[in-house]
């Protein structure tokens, strides 16, 4: 019984999620706008943790399988992607690095700012 | 082949996990963050489609309910983020300042790079969100009207290479305190550089997470914004 609430609570909010992305006409995925309802309902406490706990924590400890299919379709793109293959490789990495340091950098010194106060 | 797997809807699903805890296994019995679960089962999917000839088409019909759970699992990202949100309310600002800079720098790096090298629409968008955790990217890039596969190879690579360097970035870009290591880790390379984080140290993993959920929400608003740029 358990299992049956906790599932119900998150398709529940999953579908009001799908519902709102279907009003609202912005770029925002229904998954989004669930997290978000989801997040709200925890911290005003109409949804208790421990009423998703362990199912939530089951769907994101197997969410890694649920990305095997659209992975799985490189294999039909595959001719784009080789013409452009180490430019997009290039990007990846470029912009991983800077990020890092960027936002490493930038919390640094506003810890360090607020310290010398 | 095609023929009599189209009758099949658990064929799809059946391959997807069997690579996949192929995959768990050799991570395990390696222990490096080269041999990525995702990556290895990706492979070998696609190496067994082409090799028992077998469509993409075909494989999509069954594997499709994997994708199913995506909306669900992506709504429990909150559970963990609730549980975080102590930690951001102690350390506001910087933390706060320090994941909006990550996510506009994300942003303008491939909004620039995308300038230099031509990118077309569609390929812009795929790279938009190509910092933040899968769930949050793929969505985005879908939306947009951005390549998901192309996305979430981005987005794992993204992952390992976190996961790989980030002790050395860290240490290049002399980022010293716990808090600023965490914030630049999870907004840079989400879960799988959270994963590295955690070993470094409590404060960097708890911070790490946290910025993995945040970077994931304000991407949302900010690949919008800079969608239309190009």
């Amino acid at each position: 019984m358990k299992y049956v609430k906790q599932i119900t609570l998150i398709l529940l909010v999953s579908f009001i999620g799908e519902f709102i992305h279907s009003v609202i006409p912005l770029p925002v995925p229904a998954s989004i706008y669930g997290l978000v309802i989801m997040l709200a309902a925890l911290m005003s406490g109409i949804i208790k943790v421990s009423s998703v706990k362990e199912t939530a924590a089951f769907l994101i400890d197997i969410m890694p399988v649920m990305f095997i299919p659209a992975a799985a379709g490189l294999m039909t793109s595959w001719p784009i992607i080789k013409q452009r293959l180490f430019v997009y490789i290039f990007l990846t990495v470029v912009s991983f690095a800077v990020v890092m340091t960027v936002s490493g950098r930038v919390t640094q010194r506003v810890i360090r700012m607020e310290k010398k106060k | 082949m095609n023929d009599l797997l189209a009758f099949s809807a658990y064929f799809g699903v059946a391959i997807s996990l069997v690579s996949y805890t192929a995959g768990c296994f050799i991570k395990e019995k390696t222990g490096s963050a080269v041999f990525n679960p995702l990556i290895i089962s990706v492979i070998i999917t696609i190496t067994f489609l082409s090799v028992f000839d077998i469509s993409y088409e075909t494989y999509y019909s069954g594997a499709r309910l994997l994708g199913f759970w995506l909306t669900p699992a992506t709504v429990c990202l909150a559970v963990p983020l609730y549980e975080k949100l102590s930690i951001l309310k102690k350390n506001f600002k910087a933390v706060s300042v320090g994941i909006v800079s990550g996510v506009l720098t994300s942003m303008l790096t491939i909004f620039l790079m995308a300038v230099i090298f031509r990118f077309d629409h569609a390929e812009y968008v795929t790279f938009l969100p190509k910092s933040v955790t899968t769930a949050i990217g793929v969505g985005v890039s879908a939306e947009l009207g951005g390549y998901e596969d192309i996305t979430t190879a981005s987005i794992i690579i993204t992952g390992v290479l976190g996961n790989l360097f980030a002790p050395l970035i860290c240490r290049l870009a002399r980022i010293t305190e716990p808090i600023a290591k965490g914030v630049a880790i999870g907004s840079s390379s989400h879960a799988m550089g959270t994963a590295r984080a955690m070993e470094m140290g409590e404060t960097e993993g708890a911070m790490s997470g946290l910025s993995i959920a945040v970077a994931g929400l304000l991407t949302v608003v900010g690949a919008t914004v800079f969608s239309k740029l190009i």
